[in-house]
């Protein structure tokens, strides 16, 4: 085994071309379980540690750069108003200590259907940054998951950053683990009102062989919501309305039996996910939505 | 002297600083907290070598070969043994049946089996080398349950068996059966208004210690070996090892390294004797560190249990009869199976009064993992069942379940099923009305200003509720364990205590060979030794096989056993110092030959109170001595067709209340409290004596929502050998645990006390289903309890 | 390869460092500093808990190299950290004579008199808060590091910030003690 340790984004790139199965290394929260455990043993691992850049983000205007190692615990702190969504999931993952070390780009690289970021990027809207030698290219995130812990890199690439679309509406995230921190999801859900489109978009984390989300539950609901006004009556969401939604986003799972938990348990948990979650939001939009209504 | 049910008074020492009921702190705190406490784990030695165990990657094989030849041409690598390999004619260990192979021979039959050990100058060397033995195994079916065990063309696990259970078992898979019959049942039955049946499921649980298993064997000049080793039980360690080595047991030296937690998980050996035999070949010293993945196949877990139950009780709740039978899964080698099916069912009724009963427990040999000691051993299954009986029983009769349990609950004198009387005080029914009287927490404790605290509801920081679906449920359980080792077996303990000047000051050192595992044992010895020696410094000797036996820091027993045996040699030391007093100055003063001499804050004083000399003048340069056994009174085995027989020691009880709030859509459950009351006789230490209840409440509370081996049924092989999937509680699982602790002496046992580890064990678990069933009106007949129990998407 | 970094304040140098080593393993292997515990090496128990440039890690996921140039600060070091002072550590691994010696060492209730600790290591020896201590330091770092941000914690804050660290002896209820002994006589400036 080699250890590299690029000391520039170039350095880095460099060194991905010339050993595409370079492993990189950044919070190692993945990385180094595989290593101690004997499961994998590749011939470079490329340490990221040294790339200050991967640990800032910018916010825009329409969207928030997040450098591929920017450590949950500070999307937690920094980043709740413009990506309300991904830093309700940063606090599920794992422990402090793990959220201390891992960020999304990992989440990304490993693209395992339990990480938690995934849902929370699939509602929010994002685009990867993915880069070689070669050249930059953003992969849409609904791109991006091409298979269980397969995804889009050429093998190249790396992670730059992940560009997420700025909340322009409540988000929601919840995860189902049997145990009350410290988990793996059973399975999770994230959900993001885009009243600027009027849309609804949503993520399920677990429930199917990718991170997915519930397109004819989203289109389902935006028909609905528009339907009946609700973006600008701010109505309660019919009760009719919330199970049909939930009801299409148990649909939209294809998960299996394992030691977590069985699928029949999935397809139930992220229904309930989705109409607690809907319930959050939508009380959340309604009381903005009265906030302004009566400023005006 | 204690007197029953009257708190324990002592005359001699109680003026000396630190002694028996104080809250004296850990000896080893300070080192415990630096991170200079040397765990198994931390040994190091110059030029050591790693050693490194392959195991079996299926559960049940015949072995055609194995080929070694590439892992011994690893550069690095100093050793690779496998059965061909063992020094002598003895191959085997086991605790109580010598069953286990050291290195499997020619078969395998449990998943994670050693098959081969390495030892190479790194620890990665050493795993590549591992993985580079070619083992080539053929399959045969796997045995994992009674019908599969018992099948007619069953494959026996064991093909020869000649251990002496072999002769009343009714199948060679059935490693022992125990059945207890007192009184009439069927005319008992006849009495019944009520009848309540069950079938109930116990998971396999895990000890999950975090110290994994660990040591360090030096190779000796005069060809022995010395081993640092975590354990529970020295002597029991070196009577399994030496004969495999081909040593006399005086040239295999065993010290107590750190020991990072034990519960029941390293009474078996597990890399021992390993270490030991590559140390012997290679010369070098070798260092065997397990990780988490192997430790969950290096040591034996909880007995996964079925358990069939009929309760009867007249109209007016009294009990009628019990019949019972409780299938447990011993796994592929025995283990400490035999007592725990004499516990499961000499216990299976529970604290109750029921002179009639139909009992029976048997221990299964099948292809799972080993099952073994697991704090509360064998009393933990039953009382999970005839918990939820007790329950289902007062729902039956239309009654408040803690007052069913009052109206049957034993007391001092009641017979137990094995005809046993109970000698000494059993509080049952104060416990729980003790636990029913403590204060209820607050309602909806998740409220606050700014919305729902999600780290106080189910689901915790994943965000699942803000009080959607929550309710809350309140479920009550009490418990019996027995205390030290039971059915006939020599429990004894050995104390060399000794006594000398040391800079002008009385020291007393204490050594004994109880492994200190962090329950607090040191502690106390040094509490003992200052009471009964009137002394303020006192040394806790390392413990070695230098000294005699301590027995097993297990069954709750080693305050009673090795803390008698302490204060045993404490008395004869004390006679020793009195006479060496009379001897110097007898003549100064006529209360040396008249007086009640005691030792008090390093003096020599009359019962009233006069000083007659200081111990330091008393001793001068002498040193007095003594090492001595001692045992409690002795008990029988039962009778292997009836059950009876006085097989019992003493007698543990802790009852709990539970309080849980349940997301009832989700399925997820959060513990708000779980309150326990339990008798201590004498508390020697009322802040280890806590910590113990606080702890072994919280294991209870781990394998009633969470915590289990899961075992694929169809090829016996183990799921979640990690900590990512096999859950322990997180400091956000576990609730406030109040205690309130009662002590009412058994004169039988020293200062009155009585063993504290394992009961709140017990009644843990089946308060807080009670709790849930009471959240949420389901039977739940099994546990661990998981969201697809309480969703009904299992 | 070479690793250079800091360690409780000291420069630390390590030879023949194997690429897929941890910085657990280099700490308790190399540089004899075993207080950081090996209890899962997959970053689901805490017990290896140190801080890395300041943040609570488990240096059991923490690449060997990954520590290059960086300060960590263990159990070992946590008293001086605390007192702002930099210590030096020596020797490697336990020795087996003192291995010998720690129960010779630790005769009364105030063993180790004249060892300076943190508040928050007096406290967990006061609340009774360690049993095996297996979890402890790793524990401790945690707890620590929580003090330092948030003086006055409440329950459920304490909760959460030791939620990465599994204990299996206590059921956590010594540990809470234990932290707000130290918040308060950390309030109280004793």
């Amino acid at each position: 085994m080699d250890f590299l340790r690029p000391a520039s984004w170039e350095e880095a790139l460099a060194a991905k071309a010339e050993h595409p199965a370079a492993v990189p290394i950044a919070g190692g929260t993945d990385v180094m379980v595989e290593i101690n455990f004997d499961h994998r043993r590749p011939e470079y691992l490329m340490d990221l540690n040294r790339i200050a850049d991967l640990e800032e983000w910018e916010v825009g205007e329409e969207s928030v750069r997040l450098g591929a190692s920017v450590p949950y615990a500070k999307i937690m702190e920094h980043l709740r108003a413009e990506l309300p969504g991904l830093a309700l999931a940063s606090h599920t993952v794992a422990s402090p200590q793990i959220r201390n070390r891992g960020g999304v780009g990992g989440n990304l690289g490993t693209a395992s259907p339990a990480g938690d970021a995934h849902p929370a990027l699939l509602a929010a809207g994002a685009e990867v940054e993915a880069e070689s030698v070669r050249g930059s290219r953003r992969i849409p995130i609904d791109d991006f998951y091409t298979g269980v812990k397969r995804n889009a890199l050429a093998p190249d690439e790396l992670i730059r950053a992940v560009h997420i679309k700025k909340a322009d509406g409540p988000q929601q995230y919840s995860k189902v683990g049997t145990r009350n921190a410290m988990v793996i999801a059973v399975c999770a859900f994230g959900l993001a009102l885009h009243p600027a489109t009027r849309t609804v978009r949503t993520g399920i984390g677990s429930a199917a062989p990718t991170p997915v989300r519930a397109r004819t539950a989203e289109e389902f609901l935006n028909a609905a919501l528009e339907e009946g006004g609700f973006w600008d009556n701010g109505k309660i969401i019919t009760p009719s309305v919330a199970k049909r939604f939930a009801d299409l986003c148990a649909a939209a799972c294809n998960p299996i039996d394992d030691v977590r938990g069985t699928a029949s348990y999935r397809r139930h948990a992220v229904g309930v996910m989705a109409r607690r979650t809907l319930t959050w939001t939508w009380e959340s939009y309604r009381g903005a939505h009265r906030t302004t209504e009566g400023a005006a | 002297m204690p007197t029953n049910g009257v708190p324990t008074t002592i005359t001699q020492g109680s003026g000396t600083r630190g002694g028996i009921g104080e809250s004296t702190l850990r000896p080893d705190g300070t080192l415990k907290v630096t991170g200079e406490f040397a765990y198994s784990s931390d040994m190091w030695h110059e030029d050591m070598l790693w050693g490194q165990i392959l195991r079996s990657t299926v559960a049940h094989a015949e072995i055609v070969s194995i080929d070694t030849s590439e892992a011994l041409a690893t550069p690095g690598v100093h050793a690779v043994m496998t059965y061909d390999d063992l020094p002598t004619d003895v191959k085997h260990y086991g605790l109580e049946i010598q069953d286990t192979p050291v290195l499997a021979h020619g078969k395998v039959r449990h998943h994670g089996e050693p098959v081969a050990i390495v030892a190479a100058d790194h620890p990665e060397t050493a795993r590549r080398a591992a993985a580079k033995i070619k083992v080539d195994y053929r399959e045969l079916p796997v045995i994992t349950d009674e019908a599969s065990a018992l099948a007619p063309d069953a494959v026996l696990v064991h093909e020869h068996r000649d251990d002496h259970h072999v002769g009343h078992v009714p199948h060679p898979n059935v490693l022992h059966r125990q059945p207890i019959v007192r009184g009439d049942v069927a005319s008992a039955r006849e009495r019944a208004d009520v009848i309540v049946e069950g079938e109930y499921t116990f998971g396999m649980q895990d000890q999950a210690f975090l110290g994994p298993e660990s040591g360090l064997a030096v190779p000796e000049e005069d060809g022995g070996v010395h081993l640092y080793i975590a354990t529970q039980w020295l002597h029991s360690d070196l009577r399994q090892i030496a004969p495999v080595l081909g040593l006399p047991e005086d040239k295999v030296r065993m010290t107590l390294a750190g020991v990072g937690g034990a519960f029941g998980g390293r009474e078996d050996l597990s890399m021992q004797i390993h270490a030991c035999l590559l140390a012997l070949r290679t010369g070098k010293p070798v260092k065997i560190v397990y990780n988490r993945f192997e430790s969950f196949f290096g040591h034996v877990h909880r007995h996964p249990a079925k358990l069939f139950y009929e309760h009867g009780a007249t109209a007016d709740g009294r009990l009628t009869h019990v019949r019972c039978r409780i299938v447990l899964d011993g796994g592929a080698y025995a283990s400490a199976s035999p007592a725990v099916v004499g516990n499961a069912s000499s216990l299976g009724v529970g604290p109750y009064v029921v002179d009639d009963v139909d009992i029976e427990a048997i221990a299964l040999y099948t292809n799972n993992p080993p099952c073994g000691a697991m704090r509360g051993f064998g009393a933990v299954q039953a009382c999970f069942a005839y918990e939820a009986q007790m329950d289902k029983l007062a729902a039956g009769l239309g009654m408040d379940p803690v007052e069913l349990r009052q109206l049957n609950a034993m007391e001092q004198g009641t017979l137990m099923p094995t005809g046993q009387p109970v000698d000494s005080p059993a509080p049952v029914a104060e416990l729980l009305r003790r636990v029913k009287a403590m204060p209820m927490p607050p309602e909806r404790q998740w409220e606050s200003s700014e919305g729902a605290d999600v780290r106080q509801l189910p689901g915790g920081l994943s965000n699942t509720t803000h009080g959607e679906g929550v309710v809350r449920g309140v479920g009550y359980a009490v418990g019996i364990k027995n205390v030290g080792f039971s059915e006939g077996f020599d429990d004894y303990s050995t104390a060399r205590v000794r006594m000398e000047v040391v800079g002008g000051e009385p020291v007393a050192t204490v050594h004994t060979a109880m492994a200190e595992v962090g329950q607090g044992g040191v502690t106390v010895h040094a509490q003992i030794a200052r009471t009964e020696l009137g002394v303020a410094q006192v040394t806790i000797h390392p413990a070695d096989t230098r000294v005699g036996s301590a027995g097993s820091t297990s069954a709750s027993r080693q305050t009673y056993v090795t803390g008698g045996a302490i204060r045993n040699a404490c008395e004869l030391v004390r006679e020793k110092v009195l006479e060496l007093g009379r001897r110097r100055f007898g003549s100064y003063h006529p209360a040396w030959a008249t007086a009640e001499l005691l030792l008090e804050g390093g003096k020599v004083v009359t019962d009233g109170g006069e000083v007659l000399a200081g111990l330091a003048d008393v001793l001068g340069d002498e040193a007095v001595e003594v090492e001595e056994e001692w045992r409690h009174r002795p008990t029988e085995p039962f009778d292997l067709r009836t059950g009876q027989g006085n097989g019992h020691v003493q007698y543990s009880f802790a009852a709990h209340r539970a309080v849980v709030e349940v997301d009832t859509e989700l399925g997820l459950v959060k513990v708000i409290e779980l309150a326990c009351a339990q008798d201590v006789g004498k508390a020697l230490n009322p802040l280890s004596v806590i910590g113990q209840i606080q702890g072994g409440t919280t294991q209870g509370l781990g394998v009633a929502v969470m915590e289990e081996i899961v075992v694929d049924p169809k090829t016996a092989k183990v799921r979640n050998p990690s900590f990512t999937d096999y859950l322990i509680p997180t400091i956000l699982d576990t609730p406030t645990i109040p205690v309130d602790v009662l002590e009412l002496a058994d004169d039988h046992a020293p200062y009155g006390l009585r063993g504290v580890g394992e009961a709140p064990t017990l009644s843990s678990t089946p308060a807080v289903l009670a709790a849930i069933r009471d959240a949420t009106g389901l039977e739940l007949a099994r546990t661990p309890v998981r969201p697809e129990h309480l969703t009904g998407t299992a | 390869m070479r690793l250079n970094f800091t360690v409780n304040g000291r420069p630390q140098e390590a030879d023949d460092v194997w690429e897929g080593e941890s910085l657990l393993y280099v700490l308790r292997e190399r540089l004899g500093l075993p207080g950081s515990k090996n209890a899962c090496e997959q970053g689901e128990c805490g017990s290896c808990t140190v801080r890395l440039d300041g943040l609570p890690v488990c240096s059991c996921l923490v690449a060997a190299g990954q520590a290059e140039g960086r300060e960590v600060v263990t159990v070992e070091g946590l008293a001086d950290y605390a007192a702002q002072r930099s210590r030096a550590t020596g020797g490697c691994g336990t020795a087996l004579d003192e291995a010998r010696q720690w129960q010779a060492r630790g005769t009364d209730s105030q063993t180790g008199e004249g060892t300076e600790l943190s508040p928050v290591q007096q406290a967990f020896i006061d609340a009774g808060a360690v049993q095996c201590g297996f979890c402890t330091p790793g524990l401790l770092v945690a707890a620590d590091e929580m003090l330092e941000r948030n003086p006055n914690p409440s329950d459920a804050d304490i909760r959460e910030a030791l939620s990465g660290n599994l204990c299996r002896c206590t059921g956590y209820e010594k540990i809470m003690d234990a932290v707000r002994l130290a918040a308060a006589r950390q309030s109280e400036g004793v």
